[in-house]
């Protein structure tokens, strides 16, 4: 039986090492009789009838629908207003604008917008300008930055990513921010004007702080060069992007908001995860309780018309919206948790009916221990 | 050794070359060149005797197993994943992250095989280093070394029942006769002794050997691995030759016995010996859920090539839309776009892999590991284990366990299989007497009946330590009048209590095997004639028990030396064997000292059993001697029992029949003392030895079926034949020697009718039965006979007919002695293990090689047969008739069944429906049945036969029906059996089964898996076999789900991206997800699920047949899971898409909840499919979730810009903090898991499978659930009308399929 089988030889270490221990009782190979190893451990055992079941139907069904309503509820109770200012239409203010494109052109298209809103926006009303058919989320696309020079680390300042080809250099100066996001990033300025009833157009202060993420701004993207607050000595090897009119340290004049902590840089960086999406634009802060943030009335949306979105069929929106715990305004969810919350009630309904009618037979073995 | 590693290859090949310039070996002596160099030796090319069995060295480990691996498909599959990843174009987001997965896989992989292979390597070393005493020319002496330095053309010198090192020709013996015997136990399991004679020339018998002086040439064949052939000569120095054959070759492994030393030239060596080279490793078999694993997992290819090609169809199309390009396609590095064919194309090989998970190639690993844990706990089954053989039930091959839950045919040997193979004297008939040893039967009840149980129950009375209530015992035992019964049952008990698992380490000698009552009429007759005549048939009777054989009288040196286990562990030999036994002797030495505190004083030690003087001392227990291991206990008893009748000798039999026959003519009194190859010594009753000189030995053969000595008779000088046969044999061969006297004529017909009645009567007992019968021959007739047949022993051709031939001459005009019916009993629970296995819808094939009658008898007794059933019995020699009988047959069958309407369609009540049909078919005829023109409507008629018996069927024919029915019926096969002639069908079934009883380790060595019992079958396949099975089944269905379910996540996800491949969840969470969040749920969950429990799938053995029809794992159930999980990963996927559309979220936070969601939903899909939850399940399930959660947190809370481009810095925070996104997963994984659940519970309440019933009998209080299993089972056999009976009870306990 020289080293015939694994499983003999097994055995034999076995006997082997048990030799080395001594005593008779030892040498027994008997397994232990452990539970575990008898597979004996206490179990629980559910048995899935409909009589077992039953109460979690009606669980489900009774915890869902209030939830559902309470989404309901909250999501019709959030004011939201919508325009589009593609320009597409002829009739459209913007259509001029919408046909002569080029990305450098120095002379902005300016285009205005009006707009009535029915009902008064009483809290925080959140302003997003809307994107649709841009794919943020194309693969290439999104691999496309080179997130350590976002961290402001000097050495993908000067040498960025590999990723961010064909936008990693210009004219063999490094391109900061490089990578197509960047590049692309939404430049479109706008500007919301109350037109009082008697016809005098009022500015509406919008606040551009806060709209990104805490840890964005203050981990995620740094300023190369620390806290020098002189950006420009700092990105004085660098080129712009491509597409952008201004560097990225003129972004803002305040310092804490330029470069690549500029926020709404880091909104755009922050990659969309659909084609039609919107991103957080400004923040229109309510003043008192007193006044509705947004009264009712006539408004007028002026628009530095930069952003080409021909190319690919999409829309350019600009959104009004109040927030409430849930975010945006979105329907979807509370139906949902009303239409399962009713199917599980009546489908505990029907299980109800079969373990009445069917369940009997089995009601011998429901007999408790 | 299957395995060989290339330079070892290239190092055979490269001798092998050179060898087969030489058709044969020569060796020379070592010792004149024992001061050369290596390079002069002459025997340098021949290998030497140090193994190597492991694969890898350490350098070479690396590169080795690597290069072992990747001749897995499935490890191809993932490199050539690994380097797609690294291909520009396909735009990967981090190749390296791609390796981590096969890195991981490697890796386990590696370690799995490193540590077998230091196994392998350790034992190699224990080989390598077992001392052994090689002949050295310098010191003029044999000097101890170690087997690896042992080389061809050494001298090698092997003491008694010390292992042999390599493959020696015997030169010299201590033996006067030139005689060396050896046990082959290790090589080929037969624990009977084998013979080798020196070759004669090289050293007078009885002087020391002087390998010095040896200066012939060695000239034999090239290694080759047949144990039974070998051939070569000796050339001396002046061109003598001398040939010798297998019979002088010691093979290494085996154990030289009975000898003092042997001594020779070693030939081969190492892996050139006969040993090593029969050695065959491990088997792989492929299990059936395995291939069917395989084509699901081609389904899975070709979906994904699906996938895949929508992917790039639609990335293709999408980039067509465009006039221009938009600002968010990304040029190449030259600013230049890719055409959007070409794009497409690029995008098929980015989805490829982006969906790699979709090949469920950690799955081969799981199943690895799931199949270790359920061997685990298989092999750990405290039920499967016997205590007298201590052993496990042992699982040889690893990768079949869920087989054993699949198995349709059952095919079984009968002897040793089903019976114990412990042969049992129970009658005989001399002269037409019909003896019953009543007094013996009454023995072997009481050991039967007072086995297990009421053994334990006494003891527990008594409150005493088990050794020492031997006197209570017997007071107990107030029923038995004779003593000798008592003791023995007494002894019986304490033998299984003391050494458990000491049983018979001498083959065949177990108390009840050699403990014989006489009959008490029958020893009268004895002692008449004893006294009166000193001859007559009751004498020659027994004379021809006693000497009519081939057993052995052993010495006291190899009794000594047996140890016990050693069936089990034979395999490192000597070292470990002393200091077992040295324990053995110190702990059990002690018992027995403590214990004879308990007798009267003045008894020996040794025999703790022999408490009377006078009883009949017949009780000798081969392990107490082995225990106490007193130097020469044998020739001591010798001398004490001198007294009483000596009896205390050692038989060493190569059948268990001969050894149940010595005994008997010992209990009688003829005690067969010495047998040399010309003599036999016998003693008598009356103490007087009779040596008789033996002629000549006519050895059994199976077309002869008899086997015949003839001796001359000390006194008489008369030539006397004795032969026993089978009763054909013998019966047919009667003369009429004396057909001058018509009285006595008449007398011996008459004897012969009444003989003839006898043995039918025993054959009907299920007796095995011997003839015997003896002849007296002249001395003229055997003189010339004698030259025929010396001639006949020379012949060069056609040497084995011509033996025969001579033999058929000389064995006819027998004189009828009488006859023995021996009983091979039953094993324990046999019959209950056989109907269970039946109620399991499992077909049992019982294949003998014994005769149709004792066959049938034995099916009757183990419920194959039973007494109400239609029984067809073929037995015909002509090809015509057996047409015939099969086409008449089946006539007859296909009317019966098909009269009653039931048609085999419902697979749980269908075969119940039929009259039982059984068939009877022997050797010959089943043949002509598996011939070509006749095996389609054999295999038809096997179909509906619900048992088969086949009698007289040699091991090829057992295997080819296994082989035909496999085939023809395409059913899953296992054949059970225990011997050498069982190793055919074993390897021929899908499970072969190897029973570790009397006939050596052959059919455990080719199995698959070895128990020790038949009754462990059926807790084997019912119990462990069907849970391997649902397990496994219900794993790779799960498995299947998991990775597709949550790889359509991102198929999904690619409408929403322009096909561009992206995944919205981070890279390397979506690894862990598979490596470490999911992976430790489906592997317990295939290691531990427990449907129902062991008791009840014993008690209802119906349930097996899910297992065998395949239910658990069925295409459809594929697909099932696939169409779930497509709908799990859609509602996965839009409810989060509908919650957050339109709105601001980023890839990467909308990934977030998907990824918990499907988690979630993979988790809990898995919950409901869990059947009972123990602590390990709750603790691997919620530690998986939490685990999910520490590290996506831990994750995103430190992963700031190191992966790009998702940076996952925070997501995980911010979506925790949000309520929509609990809202969102408990929404999501309700719908998700809802229809599954919503399902199952319908199921479980209007359509409840018999298991599902089953679990809730469980729950039932246990007399109530006795009473619904029983109705269950009254149900399922008259399953005639439920409906009526449902209205009766009120319930239905007959289960709809």
């Amino acid at each position: 039986m020289m080293a015939s089988s694994y499983s003999a030889k097994e055995e034999d270490g076995h006997h082997t090492g048990s030799a080395g221990l001594g005593g008779a009782a030892i040498r027994t190979r008997k397994p232990d009789n452990t539970a575990f190893k008898q597979q004996r451990l206490p179990a629980w055992q559910p048995i899935l009838t409909a009589g077992t079941v039953l109460p979690a139907f009606f669980i489900i069904g009774l915890i869902f629908i209030p939830i559902g309503i309470g989404l309901y509820v909250t999501s019709n109770n959030i004011k939201e207003f919508e325009i589009d200012y593609t320009g597409t239409d002829m009739s459209s203010p913007c259509f001029n604008c919408s046909q002569s494109f080029s990305w450098n052109s120095t002379s902005p298209c300016k285009c205005v917008l009006f707009f009535s809103l029915d009902q008064p926006f009483e809290s925080n009303v959140f302003m997003y300008y809307g994107l649709s058919n841009f794919y943020q989320n194309h693969r290439r696309y999104v691999k496309s930055r080179d997130d350590s020079q976002l961290n402001g680390d000097e050495r993908s300042l000067k040498e960025p990513s590999k990723e961010c080809e064909p936008y990693r250099t210009n004219e063999n100066k490094p391109i900061a921010p490089c990578g197509a996001i960047a590049n692309s990033m939404f430049n479109d300025t706008l500007e919301l004007f109350y037109i009082d009833p008697n016809g005098t157009k009022t500015l509406i202060p919008l606040v551009k702080k806060g709209i990104a993420w805490w840890t964005d701004k203050h981990v995620k993207f740094r300023n190369p060069g620390g806290s020098n607050p002189n950006l420009t000595a700092v990105f004085i090897d660098t080129a712009k992007p491509v597409n952008w009119r201004k560097p990225v340290y003129e972004l803002d004049t305040d310092i804490e908001n330029n470069g690549f902590i500029n926020e709404d840089f880091i909104v755009w960086m922050r990659t969309a995860a659909l084609p039609t999406f919107r991103k957080l634009y400004r923040i229109i802060q309510k003043k008192n309780n007193m006044t509705p943030t947004l009264p009712r009335g006539n408004y007028s949306l002026e628009v530095i018309y930069n952003y080409p979105v021909r190319s690919f069929e999409g829309r350019k929106r600009m959104i009004l919206s109040t927030i409430s715990w849930m975010g945006g305004k979105n329907p979807f969810l509370g139906i949902a948790y009303l239409t399962v919350g009713s199917i599980c009630f009546f489908l505990g309904v029907v299980l109800l009916f079969i373990h009445h009618k069917y369940g009997n037979r089995n009601n011998s073995s429901d007999i408790p221990n | 050794m299957t395995w060989t590693n290339p330079l070892t290859l290239l190092r055979h090949g490269w001798t092998r070359h050179r060898d087969a310039d030489r058709p044969v070996r020569t060796v020379v002596s070592n010792l004149p060149f024992e001061h050369l160099k290596k390079s002069e030796q002459p025997n340098r090319r021949y290998e030497g005797n140090a193994i190597r069995t492991n694969k890898y060295r350490l350098w070479s480990f690396i590169p080795m197993n690597l290069f072992e691996q990747f001749h897995r498909m499935a490890n191809i599959y993932f490199v050539g994943l690994a380097i797609l990843n690294f291909v520009p174009v396909v735009n990967a987001f981090q190749p390296e992250v791609a390796l981590i997965p096969i890195c991981v896989i490697l890796a386990l992989t590696a370690v799995k095989d490193a540590w077998e292979d230091f196994r392998r390597y350790q034992t190699d070393q224990q080989l390598n280093n077992i001392p052994c005493f090689i002949f050295s020319r310098k010191q003029m002496c044999f000097v101890e070394r170690r087997w690896k330095d042992v080389r061809v053309g050494d001298f090698v010198r092997v003491l008694s029942n010390q292992i042999i090192p390599a493959d020696i020709l015997l030169l010299h013996t201590s033996d006067p006769n030139g005689v060396c015997h050896m046990e082959t136990a290790n090589l080929d399991g037969e624990t009977n002794l084998k013979q080798r004679k020196v070759v004669p020339g090289f050293s007078a018998l009885g002087e020391p050997f002087q390998p010095q002086t040896f200066d012939s040439t060695v000239v034999c064949e090239n290694p080759n691995n047949n144990l039974n052939l070998f051939k070569g000569y000796v050339e001396r120095p002046d061109k003598r030759r001398t040939g010798f054959g297998i019979d002088s070759l010691l093979l290494r492994g085996c154990m030289v016995r009975n000898t003092d030393d042997a001594a020779g030239i070693v030939v081969y060596a190492g892996h050139e010996t006969k040993s090593m080279l029969n050695n065959s490793g491990p088997r792989y078999k492929r299990s059936k859920i395995e291939r069917k694993m395989n084509t699901d997992v081609l389904f899975c290819v070709v979906l994904l090539f699906f996938m895949c090609l929508i992917g790039a169809l639609g990335h293709a199309i999408w980039l067509e839309t465009f006039t221009s390009m938009p600002s968010y396609i990304v040029p190449d590095s030259n600013g230049n776009y890719t055409p959007s064919v070409l794009a497409g194309f690029y995008m098929f090989f980015t989805m490829i892999i982006l969906l790699q998970v979709m090949i469920p190639v950690s799955l081969y690993v799981s199943i690895e590991l799931v199949k270790m844990g359920q061997i685990f706990f298989i092999t750990q089954d405290v039920e499967l284990y016997d205590e007298e053989l201590d052993s496990r039930v042992q699982c040889r091959a690893l990768n079949i366990t869920e087989d054993l839950g699949q198995i349709q045919y059952v095919f079984s040997d009968k002897t040793g299989t089903l019976t114990e193979n412990k042969m049992v004297f129970r009658r005989c008939t001399i002269m037409g007497t019909e003896y019953c040893h009543e007094e013996n039967a009454a023995r072997l009840a009481v050991i039967s009946g007072a086995n297990e149980e009421e053994e334990v129950t006494i003891y527990q009375q008594t409150k005493l330590p088990p050794l020492f209530p031997l006197e209570e015992l017997q007071d107990i035992h107030t029923g038995d009048k004779n003593h000798a019964n008592t003791q023995v049952t007494a002894a019986n008990r304490c033998r299984s209590k003391v050494a458990a698992g000491a049983q018979s380490d001498m083959a065949f000698s177990s108390p009840l095997e050699t403990v014989v009552v006489p009959d008490r009429k029958l020893m009268l007759e004895v002692e008449r004639q004893m006294a009166s005549i000193q001859t007559g048939p009751y004498l020659d009777f027994f004379l021809a028990l006693a000497i009519c054989n081939t057993v052995l009288v052993s010495s006291a040196t190899a009794q000594r030396q047996r140890v016990k286990g050693r069936r089990n562990s034979s395999y490192s030999g000597g070292s470990f064997h002393k200091m077992r036994q040295w324990f053995r002797k110190s702990s059990l030495g002690k018992l027995f000292t403590s214990m004879k505190s308990f007798k009267r004083g003045g008894e020996t030690l040794t025999d703790p059993f022999s408490i009377d003087e006078d009883e009949p001392s017949v009780f000798h227990s081969s392990e107490v001697s082995d225990v106490t291991g007193q130097k020469g206990i044998c020739s001591e008893r010798k001398v004490k029992s001198g007294l009483s009748g000596s009896e205390e000798v050692c038989y060493e039999a190569h059948s268990p029949d001969e050894a149940a026959l010595i005994h008997v003519a010992k209990a009688y009194g003829f005690t067969m003392v010495e047998r040399t190859p010309h003599y036999v010594t016998v003693k008598l009753p009356n103490e007087a030895l009779l040596k008789f000189e033996v002629l000549d030995i006519l050895t059994f053969d199976s077309t002869r079926r008899r086997m015949s000595i003839i001796v001359r008779h000390p006194h008489t000088s008369e030539i006397i034949m004795y032969t026993k046969g089978a009763d054909s044999a013998v019966m047919e061969r009667l003369g009429s020697a004396f057909s001058d006297m018509t009285q006595v004529d008449i007398e011996a017909k008459r004897l012969a009718v009444k003989t003839q009645k006898d043995l039918d009567m025993y054959a009907r007992n299920g007796l095995r039965t011997l003839c015997f019968a003896k002849k007296v021959i002249g001395e003229q007739e055997f003189r010339a006979w004698s030259a025929v047949r010396q001639e006949a022993l020379s012949a060069m051709d056609e040497k084995e007919e011509r033996l025969m031939e001579t033999a058929a001459f000389i064995e006819n005009n027998f004189t009828l002695l009488g006859a023995t019916g021996i009983e091979d009993r039953l094993q324990e629970s046999v019959p209950e293990t056989i109907t269970a296995l039946r109620r399991a819808g499992m077909q049992v094939w019982v294949l003998t090689g014994d005769k149709p009658e004792t066959a049938i008898n034995i099916a009757y007794s183990c419920k194959l047969l039973e007494h109400e059933d239609l029984v067809f019995t073929f037995s015909t020699s002509r090809k015509s008739v057996c047409k015939m009988r099969l086409e008449d047959t089946l006539g007859e069958v296909r009317r019966s069944t098909l009269s009653p309407g039931a048609g085999r369609s419902s697979a749980f009540d269908g075969p119940l429906m039929e009259p039982s049909i059984g068939l009877v078919i022997d050797g010959p005829t089943l043949s002509m049945a598996m011939s070509d023109e006749l095996v389609e409507q054999f295999v038809e008629l096997c179909k509906h036969c619900r048992a088969v018996l086949c009698c007289r069927v040699t091991p090829l024919q057992k295997s080819a029906v296994v082989k035909l029915i496999r085939q023809k019926l395409r059913v899953m096969t296992l054949a059970v059996g225990d011997g050498a002639n069982d190793v055919n069908m074993i390897q021929a079934a899908d499970v072969g089964i190897g029973v570790s009883g009397q006939e050596g380790m052959q059919a455990v060595m080719a199995s698959d898996f070895a128990i020790t019992r038949f009754k462990h079958l059926q807790r084997l396949l019912l119990v462990h076999g069907h849970w391997c099975y649902s397990r496994l089944a219900n794993m790779v269905i799960y498995f299947f789900y998991k990775n597709v379910a949550y790889v359509n996540l991102l198929f999904w996800y690619q409408f929403f991206c322009g096909f561009s491949a992206t995944a919205m969840i981070d890279y390397w969470l979506m690894i862990f997800f598979n490596l470490f969040f999911t992976s430790a749920p489906p592997i317990m969950f295939g290691i531990m699920d427990k449907e129902v429990s062991d008791s009840m799938l014993l008690s209802l053995p119906e349930l097996y047949k899910r297992g065998q029809h395949s239910e658990g794992y069925r295409r459809s159930t594929f697909w099932i899971a696939i169409l779930d999980a497509f709908y799990q990963s859609l509602v996965c996927f839009f409810i989060p898409y509908w919650t957050y559309n339109g709105s601001d979220i980023g890839i990467f936070a909308f990934g977030t909840p998907m990824n918990t969601v499907s988690l979630f939903t993979i988790i809990l899909h898995l919950a409901i499919e869990i059947k009972s939850w123990t602590v390990v399940h709750w603790v691997i399930i919620i530690g998986s979730v939490l685990v999910y959660f520490v590290v996506t947190l831990a994750y995103s809370a430190i992963c700031i810009s190191c992966n790009p481009p998702s940076d996952p810095y925070w997501i995980m925070h911010k979506q925790m903090a949000d309520p929509m996104f609990y809202l969102v997963c408990i929404l999501t994984t309700v719908v998700a898991l809802l229809p599954r659940y919503t399902l199952h519970v319908l199921r479980g309440t209007l359509a409840p499978s018999p298991h599902l019933r089953a679990r809730q009998l469980e729950r039932l209080p246990p007399s109530y659930r006795e009473q619904r299993i029983r109705e269950w089972r009254g149900l399922r056999d008259t399953c005639i009308s439920p409906s009526v009976r449902s209205r009766e009870h009120g319930s239905s306990p007959c289960p709809s399929a």
